[in-house]
């Protein structure tokens, strides 16, 4: 029981006043005025005036190639880096839960990304993958030494772009992903592992009936994420291909919001808002797809 | 199956700076366990029991000496191939496994022409199931069992395997102590049902002596003494033993032996022969102690416990080693104290004599 | 299950040695495979900072003479980082955003203080509507609400000042509810000891609630620090003025504008130069940015 002290009632509000402040401005306002927005046809920013309630910034953006392209780039991009990154940071977590010497030293190596400015390593990844007047750069080089064809990755063909891009934002959430997964394996009660050894159980069977169904909650709550994280991919964009992302065709949703909002193309929130509710929808239903497939996973994992 | 331990010590490199030595675990463990036998390996925490039964079990390796099952020397054998069941203390269930599938789980693992059909899997689990009583919960979790189902659950997948020999690491020490008292005769039950090799760890005397045909008890990593556990109740082979045993423990006094006869401080309790004249410890059972008017030990009289059969009379004597002497006598008698004080006489085979310097038994013949 | 004697490993004494021999052969070279392996990703971890770090060091001349990228350097020089400094105003940058970096979470840091403190310790009318509300404000994504915020700093005429950058992300709804879980550990023993002998709220949660807290607010600390590091989108939507550019807007402008396209060295300099602090802070707290980060921290 908590007592109740003399005009503490008022003093609760009074702590709180700064965060409901804030969040009243910066997200409460927002967020009703964005669905707004995103319903006023014809708004116009310098007079702020608008002439019509309707869907038609939606139908707008809808038929808008630049956004259709954007939202291809970004279902290519969400479908393929987030089962690969998981599987990879699975697997190298199993690793690094396996070793003794060494582990901490990898551990604190593989978290380094998650520390580096997206856009400054991507400059470095950028040059690395360029092609120039004067020099193939590493990557060509490399594929040189295998027989393979000089490609520009950065200003040539679709698929050597996006081929970047995938890479560049493996190496990005993989830090994330890695440290959550070792995480969840070391904290497998161990004597688990040593019931199953004392039976004789082969190591991969081990993996699949006892590991796996262990860490199968981390495993749903990472592809979760990691879905809305790619979802909302814009900076490693950028930091790739620069910010005139429509002419490399490299646009992503959030870069068509913010194209839309502020730029060479930019001052139509109203476009901005619809795209952004668009984003929001996209995401949420996802989301729950995943929620639902994870759920009638874990059950079968589970032997339900 | 015969488990032979043949001079097994194990260490442990040291951890940290502090400690960069080797801590011993275990040292010199040397003892054989009679086929279809229930050993109860006791001791304070930290002696080396669960260490030893790792090594029987082959999830530790021993630094030197080497671990027997019937005529095989298994020592280097991994644990995968010993054939041993083992029950840990938390019972490490599959928890996203119902009951069923856990105790199918080692089954499962058999390959080639040790591999069985699912019927056959099905009928051996359900045996073993019907051997711990919980045929009636195949579907559960074992988030949705109580301890001591959980603890049967783990006993029928050690056994369903027929492993030659059964491990059990303190498997009643997460049960409350109803369940406790219930789960260990069964334990016994089906030790005897099965007559399969049992080593099982405790550092509860009661439990051991109990339920075992034999115990072991250890202390700081060496055995101290083996034998059917009345044999070491009645005959300890130094302090550490009989102190570890009985409840309650029994009372240790400073006392001399000088001429033939026993002192405790300048009470003259008993006569010995066969013992040179030293100073000694001296063990009393609390049912050694006999009220007597005319009793040679004279103590200061505390209270009385009643405890239904029994009574237990608390009083305080000057060569006591404990604070108090707890003497265990029949409720019949009766305790009149006069001046504040009781005297007792002693039963002689309920009174052992140790040597001073190093706590060993020192034999000879005691008499009233 | 009678007899126990269906003992099926029953092998005899030269098969254990050969079993023993194979599962030692097996572990060896399952650790080898996963040495290289780990290795492998290492490496890839690891290249990017090495080349940033081997390009900053060639010189300009020399860098555009490899037309094949040479993965060493015997004559180094650190006239890059001087061009760094005075061809772009890197200076300002870094400047630009440590005040940026300081200011926000300092703030930040005030703000949740004080709500979770409110949220943990104090009973008020309405408390579990409005923490419930929080709450569901977490699934909000800025991408969201950043439209409307633009268009009122714009309005506000904040744009290119520090606050119009700093304001917007002075509170976090996670970090609140992560200081208020970490509050309510405190046993009410204390408080109620503390209020008895006449301690003022203010007092005891500056005395007893925020030295004890004092892990979880540095985690709080480090991850905002981080994530003001590296914040990109909002300052570019709000500074257009060179003299109120971030680390990443400045990076941005020095790829677009700077240096001419092609001293890429110098621009591995600036790299170099940005990315230094934070793994210098990430070395020095590395057991608490990583405990952080798994409590509950996804980038961005």
């Amino acid at each position: 029981m908590k007592k109740r002290w003399r005009d503490s009632g008022l003093k609760g509000w009074l702590y709180l006043l700064p965060a409901i402040l804030f969040l009243g401005v910066f997200m409460v306002y927002p967020l009703i005025d964005v669905f707004v927005y995103s319903f006023e046809e014809g708004y116009n920013s310098a007079s702020q005036t608008h002439f019509g309630i309707g869907a038609y910034n939606y139908a707008y953006v809808l038929h808008d190639p630049y956004f259709l392209q954007a939202v291809r780039n970004t279902f290519l991009l969400v479908i393929v880096t987030v089962p690969l990154s998981t599987v990879i940071a699975l697997l190298i977590s199993v690793g690094l839960n396996a070793i003794r010497p060494l582990r901490n030293l990898f551990q604190t190596v593989y978290f380094l990304p998650y520390v580096t400015n997206t856009l400054a390593v991507g400059l470095v990844f950028m040059i690395l993958f360029k092609k120039t007047a004067y020099s193939d750069g590493l990557i060509n080089l490399l594929l040189a030494w295998f027989g393979g064809h000089s490609v520009d990755f950065i200003d040539g063909p679709y698929w050597a772009k996006m081929f970047v891009l995938c890479l560049y934002t493996i190496w990005v959430v993989m830090p994330f992903k890695i440290l959550i997964l070792t995480s969840a394996l070391a904290s497998v009660n161990p004597q688990l592992y040593q019931a199953a050894r004392v039976d004789g159980t082969p190591a991969f069977r081990i993996f699949m009936r006892i590991t796996l169904p262990m860490i199968s909650p981390m495993i749903f709550y990472l592809v979760i994420t990691g879905f809305i994280g790619a979802f909302k991919a814009y900076s490693d964009v950028v930091a790739l291909f620069g910010t005139d992302l429509n002419a490399a065709e490299m646009n992503t949703i959030v870069g068509y919001v913010y194209d839309m909002l502020y730029g060479d193309s930019g001052g139509y929130p109203s476009y901005a808002s619809a795209a952004a509710i668009l984003l929001f929808a996209i995401v949420l239903t996802i989301t729950c797809i995943n929620l639902l497939v994870s759920n009638r996973n874990r059950n079968h994992l589970q032997g339900r | 199956m015969k488990v032979v331990l043949q001079n097994l010590t194990k260490n442990f490199p040291g951890r940290g700076k502090k400690n960069a030595g080797e801590v011993t675990a275990v040292s010199g463990l040397t003892f054989e366990i009679p086929d279809g036998e229930l050993v109860g390996l006791l001791g304070p925490s930290g002696c080396g029991k669960s260490t030893a039964l790792n090594l029987i079990s082959g999830l530790l390796k021993p630094t030197a000496g080497r671990i027997f099952f019937g005529e095989d020397d298994i020592t280097d054998l991994p644990p995968e191939n010993r054939g041993v069941g083992l029950v840990f203390q938390n019972y490490a269930l599959y928890p996203h496994l119902t009951v069923q599938q856990n105790i199918l789980f080692p089954l499962q693992n058999l390959k080639g022409k040790d591999r069985l059909s699912k019927a056959v899997m099905l009928s051996k689990a359900n045996e073993a199931a019907r051997l711990v009583q919980i045929d009636e919960l195949m579907d559960r979790k074992p988030g949705e069992l109580s301890g001591g189902q959980q603890q049967r659950v783990a006993i029928a997948r050690a056994l369903v395997k027929m492993p030659g020999v059964l491990l059990l690491d303190e498997p009643l020490s997460n049960l409350d102590a109803r369940l406790r008292l219930q789960t260990r005769e069964e334990i016994r039950r089906i030790q005897r049902e099965t007559g399969i090799t049992t080593v099982f760890v405790t550092h509860d005397q009661e439990e051991a002596m109990s339920i075992s045909d034999r115990i072991v008890v250890m202390k700081e990593g060496v055995v101290q003494q083996i034998g059917k556990p009345q044999a070491v109740y009645d005959d300890p082979a130094n302090l550490f033993v009989a102190r570890f045993l009985g409840t309650p423990p029994i009372n240790v006094f400073a006392g001399q032996c000088r001429g033939g006869r026993l002192y405790l401080g300048e009470d003259v309790v008993l006569g010995v022969s066969g013992i040179a004249d030293q100073e000694v410890y001296v063990g009393v059972r609390p049912e050694g102690f006999v009220l007597c008017e005319t009793g040679c030990l004279s103590c200061e009289f505390g209270s009385v416990e009643v405890m239904g059969r029994d009574i237990s009379v608390v009083s305080r004597h000057g060569a006591s080693l404990n604070p108090t002497i707890r003497s265990i006598i029949s409720a019949e008698n009766r305790v009149d104290a006069k001046d504040g004080t009781v005297r007792f006489s002693l039963k002689p085979q309920k009174v052992f004599l140790f040597r001073k310097e190093t706590e060993e038994r020192l034999y000879g013949e005691i008499t009233e | 299950m009678s007899g126990g004697r269906n003992y099926s490993n029953m092998n005899s004494g030269r098969d254990y040695i050969r079993i023993e021999k194979a599962a030692k052969a097996r572990k060896t070279t399952a650790n080898a495979v996963t040495y290289f392996l780990l290795a492998v990703w290492a490496v890839i971890v690891l290249f990017p900072f090495y080349w940033m770090l081997l390009t900053s060091v060639k010189s300009y001349s020399a860098y555009n003479a490899e037309s094949i990228p040479k993965f060493f350097t015997l004559s180094p020089t650190l006239q890059n980082y001087a061009d760094a400094f005075t061809a772009v105003p890197l200076g300002r940058y870094l400047l630009n955003t440590t005040i940026f970096t300081v200011v926000t979470t300092a703030l930040m840091l005030a703000v949740i203080t004080l709500a979770a403190f409110a949220f943990a310790r104090l009973d008020f009318r309405g408390k579990n509507v409005l923490f419930v509300l929080f709450l569901s404000l977490m699934m909000i994504p800025s991408e969201l609400v950043i439209i409307t915020n633009f268009v009122t700093i714009t309005n506000l005429e904040m744009r290119n000042t520090f606050p119009g950058l700093i304001l917007p992300s002075v509170t976090s709804v996670f970090y609140i509810y992560l200081l208020k879980e970490n509050f309510e550990q405190i046993p009410d023993s204390l408080y109620y000891a503390a209020k008895v002998d006449g301690t003022s709220d203010l007092k005891y949660l500056f005395k007893v609630m925020i030295p004890i807290s004092k892990p979880t607010l540095i985690t709080i600390t480090i991850l905002k620090v981080i994530e003001c590091w590296n914040s990109y989108v909002w300052p570019r939507l709000i500074t257009d003025d060179e003299n109120y550019y971030l680390v990443s807007n400045g990076i941005q402008e020095i790829r677009e504008n700077g240096f001419g396209r092609e001293n890429i060295p110098a621009m591995m300099a600036a790299v170099v130069v940005i990315s230094v602090p934070l793994i210098v802070l990430f070395l020095i707290f590395r057991k608490k940015v990583m405990a952080g980060v798994s409590r509950g921290g996804t980038k961005g």
